[in-house]
């Protein structure tokens, strides 16, 4: 079983995590198109590699950020989702 | 023929303890110490078991836990395995897949069929429209131990454990890994699967004293816990590792894994080297020191490395004859020095051994025609590592051609080779490896950095034969004694196209049968890599994977625990002999049984009470959620449908939360306790992916509130009927008047003197009041309720029943994951207008479109009641020959009389009055009609 490195609660078994998916940016909800608003729900590029996604240490409750890729099945980085903003950017 | 011999130094047997056991129906005795293998050796017997396809005689051939053709079915356990199982005083053991015996197996006519049966012929032969018959046919010959159905469940218990260092193997390298890696203050796992620590040293004698020294140390060692009889099943992420021992697995955690694991010695391959009495040099020294068993009076030795030489030392040493040492290189160097007077042969050519009438060998034909008679033949002509648990760690191996051996060059951190599975044979350098292995697996356990291990020593000299393998024109020369592969069916594999380890496997099944070609696999892709003029040096070995051994079932098998959440009233529950069902998890009071009354009466009973007097059912599952903040409402708006900023402190409102997809996931009751306090409930079974995905949502808008899982800390009833607000008055100070407390009010007082939000309620009935208290004082509290008097408890059953006439629908029962708010007759609790929400885009979208499908509600015919038409829940709608719907909900409603449900409808189907019509369970099609809810307006 894997650990995750949780920001907050440190080095935990996988068993109490739970992923809600890649970090994606919603469009804006009044000016995009149908197309686009559908493309943002239901379309999810399943390519192998470095993903940046949701995951929350569920007893505690808290969501964080973790990067890993999916191709070598390795976790590179987990960090506080304050952090993202300046993560994202770079 | 094996004999047993006078005491050997250092034997593990105990000779004053005489265990007598039963052997296909003969009696026989051992000794406390053997294994049932070696008990039948000692009496002679040669033949242990019939091979799986052509059922040929087979003894012991590794005595190394990969003896596949010596399994035995022993009382109700399958499949046995007889080289490594102790033998215990009573044991009725019996050889597997034989008929009629292990003698006379009637089954043994299938090696003449062999000509008909090439290497995937079952592929050809066995498909189409027969199949079915053929696999009966087969079924009938094949498999092995019997499965005892009736056998009694053993519980095995499983343990979790943590270590610096696990060091798999405890053979001289991995004792001196052990010990350094504890010097170094590591808290060190030392795991063999042997039933004594010591390795090799245990059989060949090969600095035994210093070996001895080094299992004495790690016996007083405080830091190493040594498991001997114990190995490793699987290797899995982060070095999370499966230990098997013979009654408990553990799960451990490693900081740093250590491969000690040694090699595993190969056969030869030529004509019927796999005749009872033809068996591994290795095989022989463990049944010689550990068991004290000749292999024999007359023993060939077919040797290609100095290892064979010092078997033949070995034998003589203890007063076995040697018949000769047939070295298969041309030039022995040095090793044969000092057996001067015994018959030594280089550069020999094995062809053929040959049966004698028991079956067993007699003697070894040569090519040039020469025959040397013996009653054992010994194979020493090299290893392969024992690799398979350093490939599931991730390490890759390479053919070194200087060493003919497979060695690891590339290991993931935290993992480390040390040994001769690293090539390394000479035994003071294996301990010098073992000792720098060890410390940098400690640091790296305790610094979480890579180690300074080395690159891999230099190793002195190769061991292993490149090519021992001599295919005869007319078979029966066995690559894989498990599933009675030959030479031929390798090349036929080859020539068909399956020319790569991988697709050779899966075409001959090679490597699949129960040791996983433990001994097969190596010599399977040289037979490969030499047909296709390639080398193993650029050719990939079979992927290995858990389990290393076959596992018992009992190790995998679950406690059979199940858990379950009890409400804080339970015991209230039982004691009114509440029938149960399980609610997200929870133990709900589906009904409560009165003595003499059947289900739906008891149903329609607590039903009856709400509706003319007063019920309390227990609503505690109910998840609840507290939300703290200036942004709260702000919040609640984003999240729920409807709009509750503008909710005045003091009142509840109804909260409908959708996906981004304008889908209905959860519902709710939601209250504002003061300006910047809400305090809400979620369904049951959304309690903890509701309050998680707030979170979530909060931690992407980062708005001013905080977020308090209240579900544990408070029970919840609901008091509901017509007599509810005089029985609620009686024990609340909180004025419950229709004034004071209007619907859809919430007030914080005392109930029964305990704290309490009491919140106006209508799901079941027109009055209700549901009261949250603390969890702790909520057995006072329904005590009260309770005594009020003419309260009736009522149950999940009762409940659905009353929501229905009120026509209310069950998020997740009523709803499904296609079904909108709109769709779900519950636009009303959507304010499409507000600036945002989730799954407002999408609603849109959906408005739009229009409607797909309708909740609507209906009733049966009094008619189609009276014949006796039972309407279920997704039974269908038809109509004009297609589907039309499904019925989400139904039930006899005790008030009106009638049948009613709620079913999700095409659209043209909605208008009320519409009739249409239901295909019961049983195929009837019943009539009904749409009409209009709630079915009951007001009680």
């Amino acid at each position: 079983m894997k650990i995750i490195q949780c920001p907050l609660n440190g080095p935990r078994p996988l068993l109490e995590f739970v992923s809600a998916g890649e970090v994606r940016n919603a469009p804006d909800p009044d000016t995009c198109s149908d197309n686009e608003w559908t493309a943002y729900l239901f379309n999810r590029a399943s390519v192998p590699g470095v993903k940046r996604e949701w995951w929350c240490h569920t007893p505690s409750g808290y969501w964080f950020i973790v990067e890993r890729d999916t191709a070598r099945d390795e976790i590179l980085a987990t960090y506080d989702a304050a952090e993202l903003p300046a993560r994202a950017g770079a | 023929m094996m004999y047993r011999l006078p005491a050997v130094a250092g034997e593990w047997i105990d000779r004053s303890r005489t265990l007598a056991f039963e052997f296909e129906g003969r009696a026989f005795q051992g000794f406390a110490g053997d294994t049932v293998s070696s008990a039948l050796a000692a009496a002679g017997e040669m033949t242990l078991g019939r091979s799986f396809k052509y059922h040929r005689r087979r003894g012991i051939f590794s005595f190394a836990n990969h003896d596949a053709n010596n399994l035995f079915q022993v009382g109700h356990l399958p499949n046995v395995r007889g080289d490594v199982t102790a033998l215990e005083d009573g044991m009725r053991i019996s050889a597997v897949n034989t008929r009629g015996g292990l003698a006379r197996d009637r089954a043994r006519f299938i090696e003449w069929l062999a000509p008909f049966l090439p290497v995937g012929f079952y592929y050809k032969a066995f498909h189409g429209r027969n199949f079915p018959r053929w696999e009966q046919r087969i079924r009938a010959i094949s498999g092995l131990g019997r499965i005892a159905a009736d056998a009694s469940r053993e519980r095995t218990p499983k343990r979790y454990a943590f270590c610096d260092v696990l060091v798999v193997g405890a053979g001289a390298s991995g004792l001196a890994t052990a010990l350094s890696a504890a010097d170094a203050g590591a808290h060190v796992l030392l795991v063999d699967e042997n039933a004594r620590p010591g390795g090799c040293a245990t059989w060949t004698g090969a600095a035994a004293g210093e070996v001895e020294t080094l299992v004495s140390r790690v016996v007083e060692s405080p830091r190493i816990e040594l498991l001997p009889g114990t190995y490793v099943a699987g290797v899995y992420a982060d070095r999370w590792v499966a230990l098997v021992e013979p009654s408990r697995m553990t799960k451990v955690r490693a900081g740093a894994v250590v491969f000690a694991t040694g090699v595993i010695e190969q056969p030869a391959v030529f004509r019927n080297n796999d005749l009872p009495g033809v068996l591994l040099g290795s095989a022989a020294q463990r049944l010689l020191r550990r068991h004290a068993i000749a292999p024999g009076k007359r023993v060939a030795i077919l040797t290609a490395n100095r290892e064979g030489y010092e078997l033949a030392r070995d034998l003589r040493a203890h007063d076995i004859g040697v018949a000769a040492v047939l070295d298969l290189r041309a030039d022995p160097g040095g090793d044969s020095y000092g057996l001067g007077d015994l018959r030594c042969v280089a550069g020999v050519v094995p062809e053929a051994a040959m049966p004698g009438s028991d079956g067993a060998v007699r003697a070894l034909r040569v090519r040039a025609g020469e025959t040397i008679a013996c009653d054992a033949l010994l194979m020493s002509v090299g290893f392969a590592p024992a690799s398979a648990l350093l490939s599931q760690a991730g390490a890759v191996m390479q053919y070194d051609m200087a060493l003919q051996q497979h060695v690891p060059v590339k290991l993931p951190p935290g993992f480390f080779a040390t040994g001769r599975v690293n090539g390394t044979y000479d035994s003071a350098a294996r301990r010098q490896d073992g000792r720098d292995v060890g410390a940098a697996a400690a640091a790296y356990a305790q610094g979480g950095h890579a180690g300074t291990h080395a690159a891999r020593p230099e190793r002195t000299r190769p061991v292993s034969h490149p090519y021992p393998v001599f295919p005869h024109p007319s078979g029966r020369d066995f690559v894989d004694l498990d599933e009675d592969i030959q030479v031929k069916d390798l090349l036929t594999s080859a020539q068909e196209g399956f020319d790569s380890p991988e697709l050779m496997k899966r075409f001959s099944t090679l490597g699949m049968g129960p040791s996983q070609g433990k001994l097969s696999n190596l010599h399977g892709a040289r037979i490969l890599v030499r047909s296709r003029d390639a080398t193993l040096a650029d050719t990939a070995l079979t992927t290995q994977r858990p389990f290393y051994h076959p596992m018992p079932l009992k190790h995998l098998a679950g406690m059979g625990f199940h858990a379950h959440r009890h409400s804080s009233v339970h015991d209230r529950h039982v004691a009114l002999d509440a029938r149960f069902m399980t609610v997200g998890g929870w133990q709900r009071p589906e009904y409560y049984q009165v003595s003499g009354q059947s289900r739906a009466d008891c149903i329609a009973a607590e039903a009856r009470a709400v509706r003319e007097g007063a019920g309390l059912i227990d609503v505690s599952t109910l998840g609840k959620i507290e939300i703290f903040g200036p942004d709260a409402g702000a919040f609640l708006d984003r999240i729920y449908t409807g709009s509750f900023s503008d909710l005045r402190v003091g009142m509840t409102r109804y909260g409908l939360l959708l996906d981004e997809g304008g889908i209905v996931r959860d519902d709710g009751v939601i209250a504002r306790l003061a300006d910047r306090h809400f305090y809400f409930t979620t369904t049951t079974s959304g309690a903890a992916s509701v309050y998680r995905e707030l979170l979530l949502w909060n931690t992407r808008w980062r708005m001013d509130c905080a977020f308090v899982n209240a579900t544990g800390h408070r029970a919840a009833f609901n008091l509901a009927g017509p007599r509810s607000r005089e029985r609620l008055q009686a024990l609340t100070g909180i004025d419950l008047s229709e004034t004071a407390f209007p619907f859809l009010a919430v007030r914080e007082g005392r109930v029964a003197g305990v704290e309490a939000r009491v919140l106006r309620a209508g799901f079941v009935s027109s009055l209700g009041f549901e009261v949250h208290v603390p969890f702790g004082s909520a057995g006072a509290v329904w005590d009260a309720l309770m005594k009020a008097g003419g309260v009736r408890a009522f149950g999940v059953e009762a409940q659905r029943v009353l929501r229905l006439e009120k026509g209310h629908a069950i998020v997740a029962q009523d709803t499904d994951n296609l079904t909108n708010p709109f769709e779900a007759g519950m636009g009303w609790a959507v304010r499409m207008q507000k600036p945002f929400f989730v799954g407002q885009r999408s609603l849109r979208i959906h408005v739009r479109r229009g409607a797909r499908q309708k909740l609507v509600g209906f009733e049966l015919a009094p008619e189609q009641v009276a014949s006796g038409a039972a309407i279920r829940e997704s039974n269908l709608l038809i109509h004009l020959g297609g589907i039309a719907g499904r019925v989400t909900s139904v039930a006899q409603s005790p008030t009106l009389g009638r049948t009613i449900g709620l079913a999700m409808a095409n659209p043209s189907l909605a208008a009320p009055g519409t009739p249409i019509v239901i295909r019961a369970s049983d195929g009837r099609l019943v009539s009904a009609r749409v009409v209009r809810t709630p079915f009951l307006e007001a009680e």
